[in-house]
């Protein structure tokens, strides 16, 4: 798969991904149009293609799962972090959100193109191939799926 | 030789398990969307309605008519699968489970990040997403990574003003915000700390990204489950290796604050001496229970606050305590504004929320940037440090007000 790098920092928590005056809804248009709002507020219309490009602790805080809603809706492609919060972990798995978790993270550029293969666990940019941490097979099949939900939808 | 994890997950750390989920919890924020999740799933039953709890606290009373047919919708799901549902008044998912529901050596699994509050009865809590949550709803089973472990050993006993709210600040600040990712906190060690110490401490556990923050249930754990009707027997601790070790002196200590806008930019009060403030805030899963209440009443009793101040108590039950002891009065004769208990404004969306350029102290357990208010500043510390400080209307150590 191939997308175009957003960079963000450190301890991006669910708060800055989707604010708590948005969640009060079950229109997840709200949640991607809304995406990291308080952060930079034109943030959202980019991600859509985009590969997020992350630091540590990606995802940290709430376990609102209308985080990685907003995310799998405004078209981003993979998160690739140097470590991610475990619970944002799990959501954007069962959201079927491919994550790749580098350790000493990566060097890359806002706007530079990036290739992830879930398959290899690695990630490609700038001539440079990253070794990401392999997901279990349970991780790939409901990644794979598209989710836990369309997972459960065929009975697994 | 096993960690606590490994003992009640029945597996070594980094294996992965199958669990049955002893407790199912959500809340009236997380249970729609887990709702939502389980139509999309081609379901509406709940497998195991009396080993799951649906507590309203996020936003209670609801603010809008969104919220409330949101609220409506999983109340009337609630009740027609027979569900352990709490409605709005009963207080925190966290608080109302700790209240002789959570009992030692359980699996407990959260829509919520500080369902690790309930490591503080040598349960394995941790928090999940909506998903998760539906799929558990439908299966009553869930897939959990065994996680390392990191011992924290409390030593000691906490000098006057120094409290559990403190040490939680302490520990979040040495492993740093994402420093526990994945693991298991073990807090140990020769103390004083009673049960709502803990359930303070085991709640910030999540703030440094742990999965999991464990006490052993012990003599203390028993006699506060046995208040509660509930016999239990205390778990053995056997000789395990931990990933990383360390030890907090609890003697030693002084009162902290988590500084914005992050939960581990910890320092000592002092530092900050004379910040003004907009807003105080007592209450939240950290630390909206009696014995914080009481705290905070003993010291601006028969005084007046000097900045709009906000409290919250955690339960029906912490509530119904504080009325008949009487802090209760004190508290709103102080000046303070009493709110019904659940989550007041700590999510950010009603009850208190920072207008842009504010300052305000609170008691809860995250300080993010634009939380509790976009553009507001926010401090946390103990009620006491909140007590002092709302009576001279700016960031003050805990001590002689005369």
């Amino acid at each position: 798969m191939k997308g175009v790098v957003i960079r963000l920092g450190d301890d991006v928590d669910t708060d800055q991904i989707i604010a708590g005056r948005y969640l009060r809804t079950k229109d997840r248009t709200v949640w991607a149009e809304h995406a990291f709002e308080d952060l930079d507020p034109s943030l959202s219309s980019r991600l859509r293609g985009g590969v997020i490009v992350a630091g540590k602790n990606m995802g940290c805080g709430s376990s609102r799962e209308q985080a990685a809603i907003a995310l799998r809706e405004a078209g981003v492609v993979a998160v690739v972090a140097e470590s991610f919060a475990r619970i944002f972990f799990r959501n954007a798995i069962n959201r079927g959100i491919p994550l790749f978790e580098v350790l000493g993270g990566i060097t890359c550029d806002e706007g530079d193109e990036i290739n992830v293969s879930l398959e290899r666990s690695c990630v490609e940019v700038d001539g440079h191939t990253y070794q990401a941490l392999r997901l279990s097979d349970r991780m790939k099949e409901i990644i794979d799926a598209g989710g836990l939900i369309e997972l459960r939808r065929r009975g697994v | 030789m096993r960690t606590l994890s490994e003992t009640i997950l029945k597996g070594d750390a980094g294996s992965f398990v199958d669990v049955t989920v002893d407790r199912a919890l959500s809340h009236d924020g997380t249970g729609i969307q887990a709702l939502t999740a389980l139509k999309e799933m081609g379901m509406d039953r709940v497998l195991r309605p009396d080993r799951t709890s649906i507590v309203y606290d996020h936003i209670v009373p609801a603010n809008n008519s969104v919220t409330a047919d949101l609220q409506a919708e999983l109340r009337r799901f609630a009740i027609d699968n027979g569900i352990d549902f709490h409605d709005i008044g009963e207080g925190i998912c966290h608080q109302v489970m700790s209240e002789g529901i959570v009992t030692p050596g359980e699996i407990v699994v959260g829509a919520d990040s500080h369902t690790c509050t309930m490591g503080a009865f040598g349960a394995f809590a941790t928090g999940v997403g909506a998903s998760d949550m539906a799929s558990i709803w439908a299966t009553g089973e869930t897939w959990l990574k065994v996680p390392e472990t990191i011992n924290i050993r409390l030593e000691g006993k906490l000098p006057r003003y120094v409290e559990a709210k403190d040490v939680a600040l302490r520990y979040v600040g040495l492993l740093g915000a994402g420093g526990a990712n994945y693991k298991t906190i073990e807090f140990t060690g020769d103390n004083d700390l009673g049960m709502d110490d803990r359930l303070t401490i085991s709640n910030m556990s999540v703030e440094s990204g742990a999965k999991a923050g464990l006490f052993y249930a012990d003599g203390v754990t028993c006699r506060y489950l046995r208040s509660y009707g509930k016999e239990v027997a205390p778990q053995k601790r056997e000789d395990c290796s931990y990933m990383r070790e360390e030890s907090i002196r609890l003697d030693d200590m002084e009162p902290l604050l988590a500084v914005p806008h992050r939960v581990d930019d910890v320092r000592p009060v002092s530092d900050f001496e004379g910040v003004q403030l907009d807003q105080v805030f007592v209450g939240t899963c950290t630390n909206g229970r009696y014995g914080d209440l009481k705290r905070f009443a003993d010291i601006v009793r028969g005084r007046k606050v000097k900045v709009r101040t906000i409290v919250v108590p955690a339960s029906r039950t912490v509530l119904l305590k504080a009325m008949s002891t009487g802090i209760i009065r004190d508290i709103i004769e102080s000046g303070a504004v009493l709110c019904n208990p659940g989550c007041g404004p700590c999510l950010g969306a009603h009850q208190g929320v920072l207008a842009d350029g504010e300052t305000g102290l609170s008691t809860a357990n995250r300080n993010f940037k634009n939380r509790m208010g976009v553009g507001a500043k926010y401090y946390l510390s103990s009620p006491t440090t909140a007590a002092f400080s709302a009576l001279r209307g700016e960031i003050t150590s805990p001590g002689d007000m005369s």
